[in-house]
């Protein structure tokens, strides 16, 4: 007996050590090699004498940046905001967006040329316009923020919500089942991780078009911090500032991937028990 | 019960042509026979399934079922495809439910009903499992109760053991001939496979393509119950080879001699 159950204890113990090293390599690697960057970085700068105000040091940066902290925060925070509410309503209109795409064909051929103009517009020179219609507020920037993120979550919420089998949709028919249902017991469900596929692109090109609102019209954001600290010559602030938007499209990255695991772990992309 | 009375399907195919996929098919069916519908690719056996399952209408003549003619899909039909196309988020149980589910006819028995199908398919206990932690012979089980859940009077299955390897496709078939004795239904099977089609029915209808019609109905007068000492019987052999015949005609299979 004692010699049976010695090798399943064993296995677990080996899966354990293998997940420990899975971890270990999706989370220490890659902050080793930033690290080694940064190292670089500063030793160039320090060795070539390299000017503060053309590329600064990590540790200039990270004084200069630390020295007027509320101050950064308030603007960390001020795009933050735009970020998440760009990145809602974009989900709030690509869903049912999405939803009227694939339900008809004679609305898709409508909508779809006004889809791709939307896309065809640079966003930079639609925002100065966009300020005149809608005026100096939180607003223009929802709307540049969401024309950036929307059009790749619409797409792949379309996609998803064809990838169904013909034998179900067939199958929902013979249960002579509504429309309605056939959307959301079937449809829906299928296109899980192809909207998670949609909303990881979304999130960080919701990052983008918050930065390229600000550019324009704002009065706090990091985007408006890079832009005015460089008016002063103040380039170890503008650098700060860029490594904290980069660090806040990958941690909201990360915050959409995780929600994916725990919210749906059956979900395609993930790796999967017994298969 | 399913009468067809020269059944006559044309589609449009995309660049305007006109493809007849059925043609004048005609075919009575009692209640609880065992139908198999056998010939190769393109002779609408799959278009005749989804005709009496009311996916699809007739372009000409009448298809009813019990005497009312089929428009739209009808409650007391089962289907089962040949991918099992469980839903992946789903357990086995939520799986077998689904078309109650769909038709909003859950109530207290449901679950016990479908625990009792699971078990007479051979996996109790995985009720709580998710699909992908199944084999395909085993999804395809799952396939059958979820087509068996709300008692249909019939069974329509199009080809539910192609995509399964050879072996346990032998297993399904007897497994399948256990389940029908169990809960006797009318079933339509459409195969590839002559073997399958001679052991499972009680008639098999052979069809022939371009444009779809019925060749020859054999009746099988093998003994019930059967089992795989039956496909070594001479009458098995003799409606084996008829059929072949019906669907090579006279084409010699071999080399240097292909087909014309």
């Amino acid at each position: 007996m004692s010699v049976q159950a010695a090798p399943p204890l064993k296995q677990g113990q080996k899966t354990a050590r293998r997940k420990n090293r899975a971890a270990l390599y999706e989370l220490a690697v890659p902050l080793l090699a930033t690290a080694c960057l940064f190292l670089l970085w500063e030793g160039a700068c320090r060795i070539f004498k390299i000017p503060g105000y053309l590329v600064p040091s990590p540790v200039d940066i990270w004084k200069e940046t630390t020295a007027i902290g509320p101050t950064v925060a308030g603007h960390t925070l001020a795009t933050f905001k735009t970020v998440m509410l760009g990145f809602v309503v974009s989900i709030l209109i690509s869903l049912p967006l999405a939803v009227i795409l694939t339900a008809s064909p004679a609305i898709a051929a409508a909508v779809y040329p006004f889809l791709v103009w939307t896309q065809s517009i640079p966003k930079v020179a639609l925002a100065p316009i966009l300020v005149v219609l809608l005026g100096t507020n939180e607003l223009p920037r929802i709307v540049i923020t969401v024309l950036v993120a929307f059009f790749p979550l619409v797409i792949s919420i379309a996609t998803g919500l064809l990838s169904v089998p013909p034998e179900l949709i067939e199958l929902s028919r013979a249960c002579r089942a509504s429309k309605l249902s056939e959307l959301l017991r079937i449809r829906l469900p299928y296109a899980i991780p192809f909207i998670f596929a949609g909303l990881k692109v979304a999130i960080s090109l919701a990052v983008v078009g918050a930065v390229v609102a600000e550019f324009v019209n704002a009065d706090a954001g990091l985007g408006f911090l890079i832009q005015t600290s460089t008016a002063f010559f103040k380039v170890p602030v503008a650098f700060g500032a860029l490594i904290i938007l980069s660090i806040m499209g990958v941690v909201l990255f990360q915050i959409v991937v995780i929600a994916e695991r725990v919210f749906f772990p059956w979900s395609s992309s993930n790796t999967t028990p017994g298969a | 019960m399913i009468s067809l009375n020269r059944v006559t399907r044309i589609f449009n195919s995309r660049d305007g042509d006109q493809v007849t996929a059925l043609q004048d098919v005609s075919l009575e069916i009692g209640t609880n026979e065992f139908i198999t519908l056998v010939g190769p690719s393109g002779c609408g056996k799959s278009t005749l399934l989804r005709i009496v399952a009311g996916l699809i209408l007739p372009t000409a003549g009448r298809a009813s079922i019990g005497g009312e003619t089929i428009t739209e899909p009808r409650a007391e039909t089962g289907i089962v495809f040949q991918a099992p196309t469980l839903l992946p988020w789903a357990s086995v149980l939520d799986n077998v439910l689904f078309p109650l589910r769909m038709m909003h006819r859950v109530d207290s028995t449901s679950t016990d009903k479908a625990m009792a199908l699971l078990k007479l398919v051979g996996l109790k206990g995985f009720e709580g499992k998710s699909p992908r932690e199944l084999s395909g012979g085993m999804q395809q089980r799952v396939a059958i109760c979820r087509a068996l859940v709300h008692d249909p009077d019939i069974l329509l299955m199009d080809e539910p053991f192609g995509a399964l390897d050879a072996l346990t496709r032998e297993e399904m078939t007897m497994e399948l001939l256990r389940i029908w004795s169990e809960r006797p239904k009318t079933v339509l099977f459409v195969t590839h496979s002559i073997t399958e089609a001679v052991v499972l029915a009680d008639r098999v209808v052979v069809m022939s393509p371009r444009p779809g019609r019925i060749q020859e109905v054999i009746d099988i007068g093998l003994p019930r119950p059967r089992s795989f000492e039956t496909e070594a019987t001479p009458e098995f052999h003799e409606a084996s080879q008829r059929i072949r015949q019906l669907i090579f005609g006279t084409r010699h299979v071999g080399p240097g001699r292909a087909a014309a």
